[in-house]
């Protein structure tokens, strides 16, 4: 059976390009670019290529870029130095539908004497700007809200929100962890000072990722033990992954326009084809400032494992914001804090596409969702037209 | 994902008995929506007083349509008091095992047979109804389904009880109440001692002691409350007296006074001493809170 992978949000195919420019790195090329020969110090030669790629990407210096083991050290770091560096400010502003790898971290300073503050968003996933206004104060040390949302793909407007934090002198940190490649980016424009990347989201490899940290902005070692990356994370550099990441940042900034078109078409099909044949299904978040490749449904008085398991039968791979699937008994803290309601939250299924998704994966699975509702809704005891009411 | 028997994915994708029958003997309805899983079962019997015909309707996750496909099998051809025989393990068993934490799954199996039979006894007028005082408010569970599931599975920790009737899996604010629950019924058995305990000794100087009950408040109490929106903050510690204030949700909460206090004063008797008691201080009470609904 073949797989049909709509779950890019979690990860996505190394690219083969990608794949061939690393190969040589492991048998070949494997010397410690480190190290005094020349055997080990050419390998020094393909990191900053990579690091130029990296910030071609991004619309940064190279130097502006520290080279990481993944999304989450990058927000880890990003977070704990900006704090260390003003101790005496004292406030964190963050969002309620947040990463945990930010959230968490937020959430343990609060136990070290950080205030922190979660900015809520309405039913289509959108920030409230008038309270984080409202909260961004001169206490205010830190601001960290994703640039997209990993759940519903929504967006955030960050160029304007690190206007603002900027102006009141605090550190803007952003998780842009679902953004970098499916969206344009310059950062030389914007008021961010650092921003957390991950490889495998775009197509590199897993176990590399990125931290940009802007000229200027005060960043302490996060990893002692080295001269690594100028002495702000030590430890031998995952030289594949790094090369294997700077493949894939060129790839994605030459194709950024003419891939994600074709993408957004191609989810926009399946979006509304589902919407259309699926009664009581429903889109959870903002049409207008979406990521073009992520589409979240809820189906109501059904569950999302169950369907899931049902797609899976297909060789078809999704997510699901349902707590069955969470481990939890609650579902996605992404679905509560958006208000949706649990009868819907609980049948909320993830589609994220990808340039390798074609229009014949798109067309299986729009014939083939109706089937799996309905199946699930005839063994179901709540029915629609009584409005969720039992039989 | 989930590692299901393939029993469990058997009756999932080809559940037997689903439907509802008219006109039946016994109906049970249990669980719902918000809960993200209700089972609805029917039952008719035979001139001999067997179960001659089950079915169900179900809403929830591969295992809760497997359990109740499993439950429908397990009590055609019994008689009312043999099929009240059957326990939540029974239902497990028959599949091979289920993850620990789609156990609840089975209960609401066994829940919805014992609601469909005391339907049946009382003429088809019951509906099923609570026993006893709730003890869990997000999942409405009572002391006596909390007992139930202790007792029948030998249960020793708060985390399988959620695993098994879902008490404890939202605010977490009644795990205190339900770790009493275990203390009572599992006295005198061997009990594995809970990990990362601070160590307790005998006399604490004031600096230790508000240092460990802030750390308790950290790792023990905030955790709980976060899941649900809520916050504690320490605000003064005199003697034995912890002031405490409720941020967020737990500020609004009705239920904060009597329900939190017993459960933070719990946590604090367990893990720092157990002369501490905890009041709310008042007079940061009606500061305005953090966040909107």
């Amino acid at each position: 059976m073949k797989t049909i992978y709509f779950d890019n949000n979690a990860t996505t195919k190394v690219a083969e390009e990608v794949l061939e420019e690393m190969q040589p790195l492991f048998c070949e090329l494997y010397g410690n670019p480190s190290s005094m020969h020349t055997f080990g110090g050419q390998i020094g030669r393909r990191i900053a290529h990579a690091r130029e790629q990296v910030a071609v990407l991004l619309g940064c210096e190279p130097t502006e870029i520290i080279f990481t083991s993944c999304g989450t050290e990058s927000d880890n770091a990003a977070i704990r130095a900006a704090v260390a560096a003003t101790p005496e400010k004292r406030k964190i502003i963050t969002t309620r539908v947040e990463h945990p790898a930010v959230l968490t971290v937020c959430r343990d300073l609060e136990n070290h004497g950080y205030e922190i503050m979660e900015i809520g968003v309405d039913r289509q996933g959108r920030l409230d700007l008038d309270e984080f206004k409202h909260e961004l104060d001169d206490n205010t040390v830190l601001v960290s809200i994703m640039y997209a949302n990993n759940e519903t793909g929504v967006i955030f407007p960050i160029d304007r929100i690190a206007e603002m934090v900027s102006e009141k002198g605090a550190v803007f940190h952003t998780d842009a962890v679902q953004a970098v490649g499916k969206i344009p980016l310059n950062l030389s424009k914007t008021a961010i000072d650092m921003l957390s990347l991950s490889g495998h989201k775009l197509h590199a490899p897993k176990g590399v990722g990125v931290l940009y940290v802007s000229k200027g902005t005060r960043l302490a070692p996060f990893m002692l033990g080295g001269h690594q990356e100028a002495g702000r994370r030590a430890g031998t550099e995952n030289v594949p992954g790094i090369v294997g990441l700077g493949k894939a940042c060129e790839m994605a900034r030459n194709n950024i326009e003419q891939e994600n078109q074709p993408v957004a078409k191609l989810r926009d099909k399946l979006e509304e084809a589902i919407l259309r044949s699926c009664p009581d299904s429903r889109l959870n978040g903002d049409k207008e400032n979406r990521l073009p490749n992520t589409t979240n449904i809820s189906f109501e008085y059904v569950e999302g494992e169950a369907i899931l398991l049902l797609l899976d039968r297909y060789g078809i791979c999704a997510s699901s914001g349902s707590a069955c699937t969470s481990g939890s008994l609650e579902p996605s803290h992404v679905m509560r804090a958006m208000g949706v309601p649990f009868t819907a939250a609980h049948g909320s299924i993830r589609f994220s596409l990808s340039r390798y998704n074609t229009e014949e994966e798109v067309d299986f699975t729009i014939e083939h969702m109706p089937g799996i509702i309905n199946r699930l809704r005839e063994l179901s005891p709540f029915v629609a037209e009584q409005g969720g009411k039992r039989l | 994902m989930w590692e299901y028997t393939d029993k469990v994915k058997d009756h999932f994708f080809n559940p037997h008995n689903v439907g509802e029958i008219e006109e039946p003997d016994g109906v049970g309805e249990v669980g719902s929506l918000a809960c993200g899983d209700a089972l609805k079962l029917t039952f008719k019997l035979d001139e001999n007083g067997r179960i001659k015909e089950a079915k169900f309707k179900t809403f929830g996750c591969a295992s809760a349509i497997a359990t109740s496909s499993v439950l429908t099998e397990l009590i055609k051809g019994k008689t009312i008091e043999e099929a009240l025989k059957v326990t939540n393990r029974d239902i497990a068993d028959y599949l091979g095992g289920l993850p620990e934490q789609k156990m609840h799954c089975s209960v609401m199996g066994r829940e919805a047979l014992e609601a469909a039979i005391e339907n049946y006894r009382s003429g088809g007028k019951a509906k099923h109804e609570l026993e006893g005082t709730i003890v869990c408010t997000c999942f409405g569970v009572t002391d006596v389904e909390i007992e139930r599931v202790i007792r029948e599975n030998d249960l020793t920790t708060v985390e399988q009880v959620t695993n098994y009737c879902k008490a404890g899996g939202g605010c977490g604010g009644c795990h205190g109440e339900i770790e009493k629950i275990i203390q009572k019924l599992q006295a005198g058995k061997p009990r594995h001692a809970p990990h990362k305990v601070p160590a307790k000794t005998s006399k604490l100087t004031n600096i230790q002691k508000i240092q460990l009950i802030q750390q308790t408040i950290n790792e023990q109490i905030r955790p709980a409350l976060r899941a649900h929106g809520g916050n504690i903050e320490l605000i003064d510690v005199e003697g034995n007296k912890v002031i405490v204030a409720f941020r967020d949700m737990c500020a609004q909460c009705r239920m904060a006074e009597f329900t939190m206090k017993e459960v933070i004063e719990a946590k604090l008797h367990e893990f720092v001493s157990v002369e501490l008691f905890v009041e709310e201080d008042k007079d940061t009470q009606d500061q305005p809170h953090t966040h909107r609904e």
